[in-house]
């Protein structure tokens, strides 16, 4: 538990994700088998421990502390399970014991509520401090630590020397503690495919700009709209049906509409989109269900998913990765057929030339276009990034001109830089205003850029928050972004996707930034 | 029982048998200082009264006329006034003391910041029976338990194992703290150069001065080329420094923070820490109120920080306590 708990320790305070996934390289290089491996578990969200709610802990607390002590300590410190370890009676030192993670995990696996509260009590009775936190984070199953399943996936993939596609593909087969996972990193055989339904590395595509595309033939390539959904994995053999995001996470649970509708058998790849009959709704829509692992019948009405597919990876017990993608789109068109009405196939764009694309591109027929993808007829589909048998040509992102209104110091390479923005538009007629702020950049200027900015923030501040600083609303900045979203949580009512600074507008007075309501008229319409 | 010797006023607290204050936060004619960090000590006083060592860092800090006249204050008793007055060391700082007073047939203790754990840079806490014993409070809470500081050095040097090609900046006050790391560090068996910026200098020679070994220290006050080549390196800096552009001439540094608050995450994360070392120049709570059990007073006052909870352990205890609520003595610096 103890090097578990350090573990936990630096990637509660490490802002940059080299380091975090350096500090999980380090956690399963030197720690043995099974605690290695349920620990993976634990932090990518694979165990059900929940055992603990925090009424239960509080109960236990309230037996070996006064109350009063208690809940002073706890507005001060801020998070239950933080507080319950740092108060918890420090034990003996005789009393002190190694507990190992499998211990906890098998054990609480097997428990029945009670039984868990009387097992963490008394873990909690020998273990130091800093254990203690992660036996409690453990136990109630909230890592809250950062790292997703995909993060460790890549650090199990620096730990060996195999690409992450590599584990991506056969992760869905393997259970925890994944010792054999960990064998084949460490120099032993690659396990077996064991999952059913499995998941097959995403081939994606790199942007391409107008320039570059005057140098292919436009007859190599078929072209495609970029639906502004996320990418999935459809995969239906034997009894087993699967959707897979596009980093091999298993994401059925969320979309049991969308599994309902997967009646063939095969591995499609597509689209997922919020769709009523033929109508599809924008992102915000599918954010909703996104966040949801169990969707409700009401939520499901609401925003219905369905699967735009543009290939076909496995049909039928045949795999149709190695054909080229002209071939592959002849039987995914056949294949159609046979499906229900919450899939369907997303069109190939008839063009001649370039110019023609771009036309198609500028002027898209649904506002769930972001842009258009193109394909190598002759390309076979093979996991990962290469450069060459799929572009992408996303539409120009959306510009606001924005105030600068506060800045905080960045991490890392960034250290003692203020390099995250927060800025504003106008909410009412300059210089009174009042502004609001829509969002926040952290990206999109050159070093030299970051010096400059970095500069007008140390003197033009108005009042420090720690790492914080207010600024004198003076600075125009250029704010590329990729859409907009109504949002209740920011006080503004929008929220932007992907914002970044594409410019810095040292020349523009502060007045002639962007009023709220010319970005409120970028929105959607209400569904 | 007679009145306590002490009474709290506008300036701070007060003997009026011997007309002087201890700490006060505005300028009197007759100050006795407990030690050396800028809250507790200000300059602007008539007199001053304090350990050889707070007045020779009042001077370091403020200039040798930081008061008009001194007097060095030790183990044993001066007569102020209708009281009897001595200093014994209170294991916070170097110079720190505890302000013994006595007269009217009780003693009064004013203990200042303090601690419990060895710091080669001064004397232990000497824990005196006292009727009315005056306290700090910066850590007065039972989630504060500050672990062994050679365990929080030893993470320190394994991060700079683990990034050895990353510089890490210390945050540590200058005085005291950055001391302490230094002194860990070369417990711990570091022998490396250690890099300190500019503000630390002069404390850190004081220290020397005082016969207190730091090993080599070197100015970082650097060119950028030079800085960036500090790979690996511990270089020590005032947590204020953080802020400034001098951070930016390292290459992609990790910034950790000595202090008893990083104990709470919160806390360090609202500071931007990437490695936060609990090291801490005061009383946890196991310390405070054993402490307290053992100087075994009439009364307790509390001077700033978390009273409310040591209140609360006082009437569990069944002892009584007055919380003073002292403006002005920073809660953040430690």
């Amino acid at each position: 538990m103890r090097a578990f708990a350090q573990l936990l320790e630096a990637l509660a305070f490490s802002p940059g994700r080299d380091a975090r996934i350096r500090h999980l390289v380090g956690y399963f290089t030197h720690t043995p088998d099974p605690d290695r491996g349920y620990a993976l578990a634990a932090l990518c969200g694979a165990l059900d421990l929940g055992r603990a709610r925090p009424a239960v802990l509080r109960a236990m607390v309230a037996q070996r502390v006064d109350m009063e002590l208690f809940k002073l300590s706890y507005d001060f410190v801020g998070d239950l399970a933080e507080t319950i370890a740092l108060i918890w009676p420090e034990p003996a030192k005789g009393d002190i014991r190694q507990i190992t993670v499998h211990e906890v995990v098998e054990t609480l696996e097997a428990a029945s509520k009670p039984q868990a509260a009387a097992h963490i009590a008394s873990w909690l009775d020998q273990l130091a401090a800093p254990e203690r936190l992660a036996l409690l984070k453990l136990a109630t199953g909230g890592m809250r630590v950062g790292v997703s399943a995909r993060l460790a996936r890549l650090a199990l993939a620096r730990m060996g020397t195999v690409d992450v596609s590599e584990i991506e593909e056969i992760w869905h087969g393997l259970v925890p503690p994944y010792q054999p996972l960990f064998a084949w990193l460490q120099g032993g055989e690659r396990p077996a495919q064991a999952a059913l339904s499995p998941f097959r590395p995403v081939m994606l595509s790199t942007p391409v700009t107008p320039e570059e595309l005057q140098n292919l033939d436009p007859e190599d390539y078929a072209a495609e709209w970029k639906w502004d959904g996320i990418r999935v994995q459809a995969v239906a053999e034997g009894d087993v049906r699967r959707l897979y995001s596009r980093t091999g996470d298993d994401i059925s649970q969320a979309f049991p509409d969308v599994i309902e509708a997967m009646t063939f058998t095969g591995a499609l790849d597509g689209e997922l989109l919020i769709r009523h009959e033929a109508q599809v709704a924008n992102f915000a829509a599918l954010q909703k269900r996104l966040g949801r692992k169990k969707p409700g019948a009401k939520l499901l009405k609401e925003a219905p998913a369905a699967l735009r597919a543009y290939d076909i990876l496995t049909w039928q017990g045949e795999d149709l990765r190695a054909l080229p993608f002209r071939d592959r789109r002849a039987r995914l068109e056949a294949a159609a057929h046979s499906f229900g009405p919450r899939i369907d196939l997303s069109p190939l764009l008839p063009f001649d030339d370039w110019a023609q694309l771009a036309h198609l591109r500028a002027d898209p027929p649904d506002r769930v276009i972001e842009g258009v993808m193109l394909k190598r007829y002759d390309s076979v589909y093979r996991g990962g990034r290469a450069r060459g048998p799929w572009f992408k040509w996303k539409r120009d992102p959306l510009v606001v001109d924005a105030v600068l209104l506060y800045a905080q110091r960045g991490h890392g390479k960034r250290s003692g830089f203020y390099s995250d923005f927060t800025f504003a538009v106008w909410d009412g007629p300059p210089p009174d205003g009042p502004l609001v702020p829509v969002g926040k950049a952290y990206s999109g200027f050159s070093d030299e850029e970051l010096r400059k900015l970095d500069h007008f923030v140390r003197h033009h501040t108005r009042e420090r928050f720690g790492p914080v600083r207010s600024l004198v609303p003076k600075l125009v900045v250029e704010v590329a972004f990729e859409g907009l979203n109504r949002s209740p949580r920011h006080k503004s009512g929008v929220a932007m996707r992907f914002p970044r600074i594409s410019r810095i507008r040292w020349d523009k007075p502060a007045d002639e930034a962007d009023h709220l309501h010319a970005l409120k008229a970028l929105l959607p319409p209400e569904m | 029982m007679k009145k306590p010797l002490i009474e709290l006023t506008e300036a701070g607290i007060y003997c009026r048998a011997g007309d002087f204050y201890i700490d006060p936060h505005k300028p009197v004619a007759r100050a006795l200082v407990t030690h050396g960090h800028a809250d507790h000590a200000r300059a602007g006083h008539s007199h001053v009264m304090a350990s050889p060592q707070t007045l020779d860092i009042m001077a370091i800090r403020y200039g040798e006329d930081f008061c008009v006249t001194q007097q060095a204050g030790g183990r044993d008793s001066v007569q102020v006034g209708d009281v009897s007055v001595r200093f014994i060391p209170a294991g916070h700082v170097l110079g720190s003391c505890q302000i013994v007073i006595e007269g009217q047939g009780r003693r009064d203790i004013v203990s200042g910041d303090y601690s419990r754990v060895a710091n080669a840079a001064c004397a232990a806490f000497e824990p005196m029976p006292c009727d009315l014993f005056v306290t700090e409070a910066t850590f007065a809470l039972p989630v504060f338990r500050h672990p062994d500081p050679a365990g929080e050095i030893a993470q320190l040097l394994a991060s700079v194992d683990a990034f050895p090609e990353r510089a890490h900046i210390i945050g540590a006050y200058a005085l005291g703290k950055a001391q302490r790391v230094i002194i860990l560090l070369r417990q711990a068996g570091y022998d490396a150069p250690i890099y300190i910026h500019g503000a630390l200098q002069k404390l850190c020679d004081y220290h020397k001065d005082q016969g207190i070994a730091l090993g080599e220290l070197r100015s970082a006050s650097l060119e950028r080329a030079q800085a960036r080549a500090l790979r690996g390196a511990i270089v020590l800096s005032p947590p204020s420094a953080f802020g400034t552009a001098w951070v930016q001439r390292f290459a992609e540094p990790v910034i950790a923070f000595a202090s008893g608050w990083m104990q709470i995450r919160a806390h360090a994360r609202r500071r931007g820490v990437e490695l936060p070392l609990v090291i801490s120049d005061h009383v946890d709570w196991p310390d405070l109120t054993r402490t307290i059990e053992e100087v075994d007073p009439q009364e307790v006052w509390i001077t700033h920080g978390r009273e409310e909870a040591l209140m609360r352990w006082a009437e569990l205890e069944g002892r009584k306590a007055r919380p003073l609520h002292i403006a002005g003595y920073d809660e953040e610096p430690e």
